[in-house]
């Protein structure tokens, strides 16, 4: 079963002169239950695409569905079943944590106490403070508050844009846990990061760069397709020595990598690359590497230009 | 209709907590009548005027004493050289200077006939002429009290009456003027601005991903303002009767219903701008240029729109206030009915339509 299909989406912002194409044609299916990811930087079209999806915008060319009912023609019926939650803080800020949700709870024809069990997990955490104003709250318990007032009408699909952006990592990693309990609870999960890291935490993930898909697929399918040996290297002086690996012939490509870097080889030649390095005078720590998915992206980035 | 209701009361919750749009809402048509009330009037009152009396008679003194006893002129100085007049007018205090020849008295009595001569400060043409009109009445009295012993053949006495407003009180025309202004401040631009405030903040983004139908989310926005609009109709009707002494001399009730239509008017020019503007800033602008400024000048209400030249007078024909502004004096002022105004009130329920209609038509169900 397929909870949102997207078919050959092509989405242009603009008139005439100046158009900006943000997706050339993209197509991909979720399926029902599935905590699906959308990864790419920042600009790569993610929010277009949400908000094709979620009916907010009309896509040129292409077709969609959510929930089994065209974004176009049954716009009425996919606003009734998903819950969406934009990149920026969209509740009101000058209503209290509980009047917000008790706002969202009737604007979707349900109470707070009818779902309370879907968001309990999460809401708990802020009910303490829910009397203060939804503009006073930390970044965390704002995406808190959002996640539950997008939860209250026990949606189908859930559109997440950006949630974990500008939250700091102990959040972030709870937010990752509460979307597996509620992917456990039967609801479809979209969610959309520019963090590379949180792509293993979902079942499918497309890599999504300038409107187009590189690659769609499970987290460690993805890093089994790099196929390539991939080395860190470490030295005193980081700048000359990534300029060294990029000169070495055996190196496809190199690039900082936390506190390495990466350099993706072309066939074997650990050995000759090592003599290189010593021969430019570099004190060096090397070792081999797994690939991660933030390695895919940079390779099929690569080999899209 | 419960989802309706909850979110009029969120729109109630978002007037009373901030503080501004309380204070524009509610505070400012009361500081509007009270300003327009006490302060801005384009009534005469106390100006100050210089004496040059050359004879020094009976008849100056007594005239004199007439001119001061009146609410209009207030003796500001005496002079006594005509280089002094000029003086006194540059120095701008003195509004208006009477002068007296000598023998006044004399002549009057000997010759049946004297002169005055009345210099008046015309910089400010209207307060002249006011000026030198209501000098010329008090010394027409004087002159017919001392002729009514003596048999005059010929004179023809002028008996006036001001209809409406005998006292000719500013406040009968700005009351309706100020009452189009507030309403129209209230219901367009605050109703366009808190519609275009959920874009920017991108909460109607969500409310648009809702079982909520769309066009319902502004008319549930505009209840509020139509609700509070009926509160200042109230108290600047309250205000006017008992602090300005302007009485509702027609029917109250009509009064009140054509104040509805036109609020109405202006909730869906509101509505309509909304649809059009992307940020606050643009609603309102587009609010008081577009809609304030006209109210102000083409409504008759600071000029006379019949003294207009034909451009300016056709297009002061599509500004509502215009057609309010002559329902609420008629129904106030003149106490007449319906009647009297179907014309007008056709013509507002005509734009309402309009408005209403092309503002359903422009309103996006997505984001763009």
């Amino acid at each position: 079963m397929t909870a949102v299909t997207v078919n050959n989406i092509i989405k242009r912002y603009g008139k005439k002169k100046s158009v900006v194409t943000a997706l050339h044609g993209i197509s991909f299916d979720v399926k029902k239950g599935e905590l699906f990811g959308l990864i790419g930087p920042d600009g790569a079209g993610k929010t277009s695409l949400f908000r094709v999806l979620t009916t907010l915008l009309l896509a040129e060319e292409g077709s969609a569905t959510v929930d089994g009912f065209d974004v176009v023609k049954d716009y009425k019926e996919i606003r009734k079943r998903v819950g969406y939650m934009p990149g920026r803080f969209s509740l009101y800020q000058d209503l209290t944590v509980k009047e917000n949700l008790d706002f969202f709870a009737t604007i979707f024809n349900t109470t707070v106490e009818e779902n309370y069990d879907l968001i309990k997990d999460i809401y708990s955490q802020i009910e303490p403070f829910k009397d203060r104003r939804a503009g006073k709250l930390s970044g965390g318990m704002k995406q808190k508050l959002a996640l539950s007032c997008a939860l209250i009408h026990r949606p189908s699909v859930l559109f997440l844009d950006e949630p974990t952006t500008g939250v700091d990592a102990v959040s972030r990693k709870e937010f990752w846990e509460m979307l597996k309990r509620l992917k456990a609870q039967g609801i479809t999960i979209l969610v959309s990061t520019p963090y590379m890291d949180e792509a293993s935490l979902c079942d499918r993930v497309a890599l999504i760069q300038s409107g187009h898909i590189l690659s769609i697929d499970t987290p460690q399918g993805i890093v089994q397709q790099f196929g390539k040996k991939l080395l860190a290297v470490k030295a005193g002086q980081m700048l000359p020595l990534l300029q060294a690996l990029k000169e070495h012939p055996a190196v496809a490509d190199a690039y900082p990598f936390g506190e390495y870097h990466h350099a993706v080889m072309k066939g074997a030649g650990r050995q000759e690359l090592e003599a290189y390095l010593v021969k430019r005078g570099f004190e060096f720590e090397l070792k081999d590497a797994e690939p991660d998915i933030e390695d895919c992206f940079m390779g099929l980035m690569r080999d899209g230009r | 209709m419960k989802q309706f209701l909850s979110f009029v009361k969120k729109e109630f919750h978002h007037i009373f907590r901030d503080i501004r749009t309380m204070f524009i809402l509610l505070a400012m048509p009361v500081a509007q009548i009270i300003i327009f009330g006490f302060a801005l009037t384009n009534e005469v009152k106390n100006s100050k005027i210089a004496i040059w009396d050359q004879s020094g008679d009976a008849a100056t003194a007594s005239l004199v004493s007439e001119l001061e006893a009146s609410r209009y002129f207030e003796v500001e100085q005496a002079i006594h050289s005509p280089g002094e007049i000029g003086a006194s007018f540059k120095k701008g205090k003195v509004k208006l200077a009477v002068i007296f020849p000598p023998h006044f008295n004399e002549d009057l009595q000997h010759f049946n006939k004297a002169q005055v001569q009345l210099i008046a400060d015309a910089s400010d043409p209207n307060v002249a002429n006011t000026l030198t009109n209501y000098a010329s009445a008090i010394i027409m009295d004087y002159q017919n009290r001392i002729t009514q012993n003596r048999k005059m053949p010929y004179t023809i006495t002028t008996e006036m009456r001001m209809l409406y407003n005998p006292e000719l009180k500013g406040a009968y025309n700005f009351v309706p003027g100020v009452m189009a202004m507030v309403l129209l401040l209230v219901c367009t631009m605050m109703t366009a601005i808190t519609i275009v405030r959920e874009k920017e903040m991108g909460t109607m983004e969500v409310m648009l991903v809702s079982p909520m139908k769309p066009f319902r989310i502004v008319l549930a926005k505009a209840v509020p303002y139509l609700l509070l609009s009926s509160v200042n109709i109230a108290s600047i009707l309250l205000l006017s009767k008992y602090v300005l002494d302007v009485p509702v001399n027609g029917s109250l009730l009509l009064l009140i219903g054509e104040s509805f239509l036109f609020t109405l008017v202006s909730l869906s020019l509101g509505l309509l701008i909304s649809s059009g503007a992307e940020s606050q800033q643009t609603a309102m602008f587009i609010s008081l240029v577009g809609m304030f400024l006209p109210t102000v000048m083409l409504s008759g209400f600071m000029f006379p729109v019949e003294n207009m030249p034909l451009p300016l007078r056709t297009v002061s024909n599509i500004v509502p206030a215009k057609w309010y502004y002559i329902i609420v004096k008629s129904v106030m002022i003149k106490g007449t009915g319906l009647h009297t105004v179907w014309k007008e009130t056709l013509v507002l329920s005509g734009m309402l339509v309009f408005f209403l209609g092309l503002a359903i038509r422009n309103f996006k169900i997505r984001l763009a």
